[in-house]
Formats: C-alpha cells, sequence, structure tokens
C-alpha cells in the first residue's frame, strides 16, 4: 500500500512583492510503499523540502493530489500517524529536552504517565538520556537535531518524514541517525527522508527518487538505477608491463613494478590483456562502477 | 481539543513568562504606580484623585504595551523561526493552535494584571484610599486587554511583527478616540464623508467602552449595564476578531 503518495503535483510560488511566480515542482508522481526506506535526493533548491511541506499540508497544491495513507492529506486526524523533523529545526529554546518532548506528546492527548515513560525512553533512544533537564538553548547543532528526532517520534508513527535528518551532523552523528532510521524500518515502520548526502543514502535506502529542479528524473532501487547506466572505464593493474609498448589505456599511477592503466572499452581490455608476454602479471581489472553520486551528477546535468 | 488548545496556552504561558520584556514591563508599572504618590505632591489638585488616576492609567499602558509586544510575534514568530511545523505536523488543527495562542496570552496578562492590581491596592491600602470600585475598572482593563490580544493576534497571522505591533498600537489610540468619529459625522455634510464616519465608528475596535477610570476616580455612578454592554462587547467583537485570524491562518501557506 502507497502510505505517501503525490500524484501529478505542480507547486509555484511568488517572490516577494514581485507578480512573476517561481515554478518549483513540475508534474511531480511520487508513491512511496509501506515498510520502505525512501531517500529523496536532490541539490538545493531542487523541492525537496517543498513536497515535504505538501504531504504536511504546510502548503497546498496548485495543481494535483497529495495523499496520505489513501486519504487526501490535509486531513488533520492522519497527522496522528505521521512522524516529521523540520530542516534545520529550530525549537523552543527556553524549554527543557524534556518538557519540549512533553509539549509535543500532549498535541497526541497523551496521559501523564504514558507521557513520563515515553519522555525518558526517547531521550535515551536518541542518546540524550542525561541531558533531558538542560534548556535547550544549552544544546549543540547535533543535539538539537536528536531531539527533533525524538519529538518526531513521541507518537510511535507508522510514517516518519525527515528533512534533512544529516545535516550539520559530524560522522558519529550521521550514523546515530542512520542506526535510528535502520531501527524503525525493523520495526515495521516507513521512512521518506530528504537529504544531499549520497553516501548514507546509498548504504540505508530501499528505494530512491532524484529530484532536479522540480522534476523526479529518476526513482527505482539502489540496484536497479545504478545497472541501468554503462562501465564508464576499467582500471587494469598489470605487474611488470613493459609501459612503452601498450597497445592501448593510459598510465595513471605507477609504483614499483606495478602500473594502474585506465581503459576506457572493454575491447581495449582484451586487447591490453592479449599483448601481455610471459614476464608481466595481472593484479586486477576492474570496472568502474557507478556511484550514486555519478549518477546523480549525470541525472542533474542531463536537464 | 480542550487538551490541544491548553497545551498551546501552557507552552505560551511559559514563553512569555520567561520572555525578560514582561518584567521589564512589569517592573516599570509598579514603578509608575509608586510614583504617582511623589508626583501628586507635585502639582495641584486632589492627592487621592492623581494617584487613583495615574495607577489605573499606568496598569492600562502597560497591560497594552505587554499584549502588543508578546502578541504580535505569537504566530508571526513561530513562523519565522520555524517553531510552527513540528506542531502543525501533529493532529492538531489550525484554528486551535490560534485559540491556544491567544488562550496562552489572556492568561500571561491575567496574571501580569493581577502582580500590578496587588501592587497597587497595597499603595492605596497603605494610604487609606482603596475603594473597591477600582477593581471594577482593572476588570474592565483586563477585558479591553483581552481584546487587544485577539487584535494582536490577528494581525500576527496576517503580517510581520514589527508591522502587526504598529497597527495594534494604532488600533488602540484610535479604538479610544472613536468617539471623535461620532462628532465628526455629525459636523459633516457630505453623504459619503457621514457614511464613512459612520462605517468606521461601528467597525473599529471601540476602547471606550473599557474605560470607566474616570467615572471611579471622581466617585461618579457607574451603571451595571455599562458594565455587561462591555462584557457582552468583549465578547461579540473579540470572538469576530479570532474567527477572522483563525480563517486567516487556515489557509496560510507555512513556507
Amino acid at each position: 500500500m502507497a502510505v505517501l503518495e503525490l500524484s501529478g503535483v505542480f507547486k509555484s510560488f511568488r517572490t516577494h512583492l514581485s507578480i512573476r511566480r517561481i515554478q518549483v515542482l513540475r508534474d511531480l508522481s511520487l508513491s512511496v510503499q509501506q515498510g520502505e526506506i525512501f531517500g529523496f535526493i536532490g541539490t538545493n533548491g531542487a523541492g525537496k523540502t517543498t513536497t515535504i511541506k505538501l504531504a504536511l499540508s504546510f502548503i497546498f497544491p496548485d495543481r494535483g493530489a497529495v495523499r496520505l495513507f489513501g486519504e487526501d492529506a490535509s486531513r488533520t486526524a492522519l497527522r496522528r500517524r505521521i512522524g516529521y523533523l523540520p530542516e534545520n529545526p529550530y525549537f523552543y529554546d527556553y524549554l527543557t529536552g524534556e518538557e519540549f518532548l512533553d509539549f509535543h506528546a500532549r498535541l497526541f492527548g497523551l496521559g501523564v504517565s504514558l507521557r513520563r515513560h515515553r519522555v525518558r525512553e526517547l531521550l535515551d533512544r536518541v542518546g540524550l538520556g542525561k541531558r533531558g533537564d538542560r534548556q535547550l538553548r544549552t544544546y549543540s547543532k547535533g543535539m538539537l537535531q536528536r531531539i527533533g528526532l525524538a519529538q518526531a517520534l513521541v507518537n510511535d508513527p507508522e510514517l516518519v518524514i525527515l528533512d534533512e535528518p544529516m545535516s550539520g551532523l559530524d560522522p558519529i552523528g550521521r550514523r546515530e541517525v542512520r542506526d535510528i532510521i535502520l531501527d524503525l524500518k525493523a520495526r515495521g515502520r516507513t521512512v521518506f527522508f530528504s537529504t544531499h548526502i549520497l553516501s548514507d543514502t546509498e548504504m540505508i535506502c530501499d528505494r530512491v527518487g532524484i529530484l532536479v529542479r522540480g522534476s523526479l528524473k529518476a526513482v527505482g532501487t539502489i540496484d536497479d538505477l545504478l545497472a541501468g547506466g554503462d562501465v564508464p572505464f576499467w582500471e587494469v593493474t598489470l605487474r611488470g608491463a613493459p609501459e612503452d609498448r601498450l597497445p592501448c589505456g593510459r598510465v595513471v599511477s605507477r609504483r614499483l613494478d606495478q602500473l594502474l592503466i585506465r581503459v576506457d572499452t572493454q575491447a581495449d581490455v582484451h586487447r591490453l590483456l592479449a599483448s601481455l608476454d610471459g614476464t608481466a602479471s595481472v593484479i586486477s581489472v576492474v570496472p568502474a562502477r557507478q556511484s550514486l553520486e555519478d549518477l546523480f551528477i549525470r541525472e542533474s546535468r542531463h536537464d | 481539543m480542550i487538551e490541544r488548545v491548553g497545551a498551546i496556552a501552557l507552552n505560551t504561558f511559559r514563553e512569555a513568562i520567561r520572555n525578560r520584556i514582561l518584567y521589564l514591563l512589569l517592573v516599570f508599572a509598579v514603578t509608575m504606580i509608586t510614583f504617582a504618590q511623589v508626583l501628586s505632591l507635585l502639582t495641584v489638585g486632589s492627592e487621592e484623585k492623581i494617584i487613583k488616576d495615574f495607577g489605573l492609567a499606568s496598569i492600562d499602558v502597560f497591560g497594552v504595551l505587554t499584549a502588543v509586544f508578546i502578541g504580535i510575534g505569537l504566530v508571526s514568530r513561530e513562523i519565522e523561526r520555524r517553531t510552527v511545523y513540528t506542531i502543525l505536523a501533529k493532529p492538531i488543527h489550525r484554528f486551535e493552535f490560534v485559540l491556544g495562542k491567544f488562550a496562552g496570552l489572556a492568561l500571561t496578562l491575567l496574571v501580569n494584571t493581577a502582580v500590578m492590581a496587588a501592587w497597587f491596592f497595597l499603595v492605596l491600602l497603605l494610604k487609606g484610599m482603596f475603594d473597591p470600585r477600582l477593581g471594577l475598572a482593572i476588570l474592565l482593563l483586563v477585558f479591553q486587554f483581552l481584546l487587544v490580544t485577539a487584535i494582536a493576534v490577528l494581525f500576527s497571522c496576517l503580517s510581520t511583527p514589527i508591522l502587526s505591533s504598529v497597527l495594534t498600537l494604532a488600533l488602540y489610540v484610535v479604538g479610544h478616540l472613536l468617539w471623535s468619529f461620532d462628532l465628526l459625522q455629525r459636523r459633516l455634510h457630505s453623504v459619503a464623508a457621514t457614511a464613512v464616519c459612520q462605517t468606521l465608528y461601528y467597525l473599529l475596535p471601540n476602547l471606550g467602552n473599557f474605560d470607566i477610570k474616570g467615572e471611579v476616580v471622581h466617585g461618579l455612578a457607574i451603571e451595571p449595564s455599562r458594565i455587561a454592554w462591555a462584557a457582552a462587547y468583549l465578547l461579540l467583537y473579540g470572538a469576530a476578531i479570532l474567527a477572522a485570524a483563525c480563517a486567516a491562518f487556515e489557509r496560510k501557506e507555512l513556507q
């Protein structure tokens, strides 16, 4: 079942005092399935946050439909099943971590004892167990991101929407967020997150969507998306080969008697290997596998 | 619904009481009430009237300033600082958010006025000048604060904090001078001009309804119907303003 679904969505904004409208999303259709981790990637200004704001009805589409759990996304009651972390979250800095989480739990009408239990559990889960009694103004950026994540999980949501959850975090913080996302999936939850940090996406996402200037350029599993691309070149490592008699390829580096040679086509790889005599040995032949980053850059340039 | 509005209200109250501006205004008000005694020595006229008049005026001005300076930032600052997003991503209607903000500020003003009134009464008791009718005058001031708060919340839903504060203060001033529209209308001969004056007279908030300071200070009679009318005016006008604020916020794009 589609947990989040956008079909044919257009969205434009008017800039300050100008009559001209800027088209942010163009005919965006997207569907996030139950139980998957969906990575929504795109450059700054591609329309990721706009898409998320549409899903939460902070803004409304010019055209098209946004649905959550098969129903119109603007229905307030649906938000009982959603958790959301905004990009660069700003919170009430006069509240302590505990007060902040308690306040958000109250909005779900949770009782006092359940709230107290949930707040404690969440603080531990995001690694802020001992800092809950401190005002948010004393928190570091990483801590704010974690308390933000905790408020997104306060209702044990079925769908968690995270806007740039990794931005501004150090490698340890990123790994912690990654682990929380994977833990949510293990609990059967659906996670939809936007990011421009591709290495994280590649590691944890079941599917990704690539958004370029308001249009979805590619969507699918990482394997499917990457398999579709050609291998752009091969790297052949040889030992004891005579550099001046190579039939093709370009020597990229030399170390002792080893040569690393970049070869452009598979036919050239065969030619190169056939040309070797008994004194040379082959160490490795590696096709340069396309990374998500390559795909992302290629899709962004195509436009 | 009550629970969600209550949660927002409580949080708004908490924010206000942790705001330094509130204490600054409160200290000023208390100082002014105390200063009235010195002032009464320097001016010609009854000492008692000057102390009472000055005290009530201080509560009036500082209450309104609190309503404006805290009220105007209530909604727009939440959008500006993006704190509104985590709240509206929860199962809460937008009108509940607006009502909660209003209720929180109303609670702040009640506490604020109670502190100012307590100090005022203490000063008067010590001087043997206490008059229970002053409580009535303060009650009507609270009505006025609530209406000004509703107006501040409405502007806060529509525009930026600075513009909201200017507009709210302007309406407060105009609201106290509304009798002049009535006067002007009687002196104008053009039908169109009279119609404009009359429309403005009925459309703009008539804060004169909440002002019985003169009667209380000078010991004049106050009809109970005057208090009832002030309460009814607050309920009707205040409800209309809050409804407009909720409607404005309902379809607002939170970019």
